[in-house]
């Protein structure tokens, strides 16, 4: 066969595959490589992590500037009053779906004159993501979602993949060196259950530490959060300004004690 | 223009088929909220025009653990909301997730239909209450064909608003317990079913409460027609 893969992304992330050239095309292993492809280029965005309590969901995203002239990417958008989520991955695809569940939540609201359920949101968003790993003319959403919502049925943080599958979790993180904080919040998500916002917001500032190539001051990270008899906030900047302290306290200590 | 012309031509060929009159309709529907959630009374009837011709008709029917609806107004109207309700409980049965519709959104939901077939000239004729109990909260909606709708503590309809709706008003509050609610449900029943000529004695009572919802079998209120005018209606004195 003549056909090379010549994106150094698939050369550096796997071997060279013959059935990779559309999406409705399945290898002899039984895989979709487009639709695995579309799930790396997710790995390859900054990252992102959310995990809750019973009371509240807490997001926290590494915003990368382009270059020193530029201003940090915005990584965390709100849906609806009791919704939000995190993207990680081609922030365009992401932008697109972020306003394909805007209107789907003020459609439902108008409608029925209440929030949505979380679950069926990610669920419709799963399906519309889904079509697009079956048809020729169309590829997949190269974006994947952490969505945390508060509900009928409490809190819930959701992971949404260009495959269409989708999962719920008590604590998720995606994108590069997600590895370290899934490490970090796997070590500690026993205890999330019953912890107070501070807490967890430190937490998921702290899982995503490990997550960034330059240390996290407020300008470079952004949390957002939602629960019980609180409607869906972003901290950027100077709201953010607090909980960094939190987080490089313990720096401090530790330098403290190693003198 | 062309369009126009079109639809001139269509419409030749085609009768009407949107609702210009109720053919066969209930009377009146009753509800007030009191101590332990709200109370829905209607009787059974179906009449066709002034033919009291089914009987044994369930007006007032349930829709989830939390809600139930009633309507008086074109029977088969009524049928076509029950359907739509029902494909929406059916997809929250599939969904399985634990959540179900508050009264509100239901409320809320036929609200939309009932305004947007007004908006196509094309309504379905009734009147609709909307009666829930959720997480400690009693619900009592109202909707029309005209697709208005507010929320109310008393609910009345047809004859009800006339007859029923100032009895209601002089005996009701909030903290009614049970007995009374019955007792002022039924005693503005036996006056609806005195003057109003398309009832009959024979009625469903229901509530939701904490507990769900209870839909009564049949039963019969005692009237009383021994009045002397009653059967001698020509002797003046």
């Amino acid at each position: 066969f003549g056909y090379q893969c010549h994106s150094p992304l698939a050369q550096a992330a796997m071997f060279r595959n013959d059935y990779d050239t559309d999406v409705t095309t399945f290898s002899p292993a039984g895989r979709i490589h487009q639709v695995e492809y579309a799930i790396a280029a997710v790995k390859q965005g900054s990252a992102c992590v959310a995990l809750k309590s019973d009371d509240f969901a807490v997001l926290a995203a590494v915003s990368r500037k382009e270059s020193e002239l530029g201003s940090h990417q915005e990584k965390l958008f709100k849906v609806d009053d009791h919704l939000g989520i995190g993207i990680s991955g081609l922030i365009a695809d992401g932008r697109v779906l972020c306003k394909y569940l805007r209107t789907e939540c003020l459609n439902h609201k108008f409608v029925f004159e209440g929030k949505m359920q979380t679950g069926r949101l990610v669920k419709n968003l799963s399906d519309k993501s889904q079509k697009y790993t079956q048809t020729s003319e169309k590829r997949p959403y190269g974006v994947g979602l952490l969505v945390i919502g508060y509900d009928k049925t409490g809190t819930h943080v959701f992971e949404t993949l260009p495959s269409g599958n989708f999962f719920e979790y008590i604590a998720q993180a995606m994108g590069k060196r997600s590895q370290s904080s899934r490490t970090y919040l796997e070590k500690y998500f026993k205890e999330f259950k019953d912890m107070e916002l501070g807490n967890l917001i430190e937490h998921a500032l702290k899982s995503l530490k490990g997550a960034s190539e330059e240390t996290l001051t407020k300008n470079n990270c952004s949390v957002a959060y939602v629960g019980k008899g609180t409607k869906f906030t972003l901290l950027t900047g100077e709201s953010l300004a607090p909980y960094m302290s939190l987080v490089d306290e313990e720096k401090k200590e530790a330098k403290k004690n190693e003198d | 223009m062309e369009q126009l012309q079109n639809a001139i031509a269509e419409s030749k060929s085609h009768p009407s088929t949107r609702t210009t009159r109720p053919i066969v309709t209930g009377a009146s529907v009753l509800a007030i909220k009191y101590k332990d959630g709200v109370m829905v009374m209607s009787d059974t009837l179906a009449s066709y025009g002034s033919m009291a011709r089914y009987k044994s008709v369930q007006r007032i029917c349930k829709v989830n653990e939390t809600t139930l609806i009633g309507a008086s107004g074109e029977y088969s109207d009524f049928q076509y909301l029950k359907d739509l309700v029902e494909e929406l409980t059916d997809e929250e049965f599939d969904e399985d997730d634990g959540a179900s519709m508050s009264p509100k959104e239901i409320h809320s939901y036929l609200s939309r239909v009932m305004y947007n077939r007004r908006s196509k000239i094309d309504p379905l004729y009734n009147f609709v209450c909307v009666a829930g109990f959720k997480e400690g909260k009693s619900y009592l909606g109202a909707l029309d064909y005209f697709g208005s709708t507010f929320e109310e503590d008393v609910f009345t309809s047809g004859y009800g608003m006339y007859i029923a709706l100032p009895l209601i008003r002089k005996d009701w509050s909030a903290d009614m317990d049970e007995k009374s609610a019955v007792a002022l449900l039924e005693k503005c029943m036996t006056v609806l079913f005195y003057r109003d000529c398309r009832t009959i004695n024979k009625y469903n009572i229901a509530k939701v409460t904490a507990s769900g919802v209870e839909i009564s079998k049949p039963y019969s209120l005692k009237t009383e027609w021994s009045y002397k005018r009653f059967q001698n209606p020509h002797i003046i004195e």
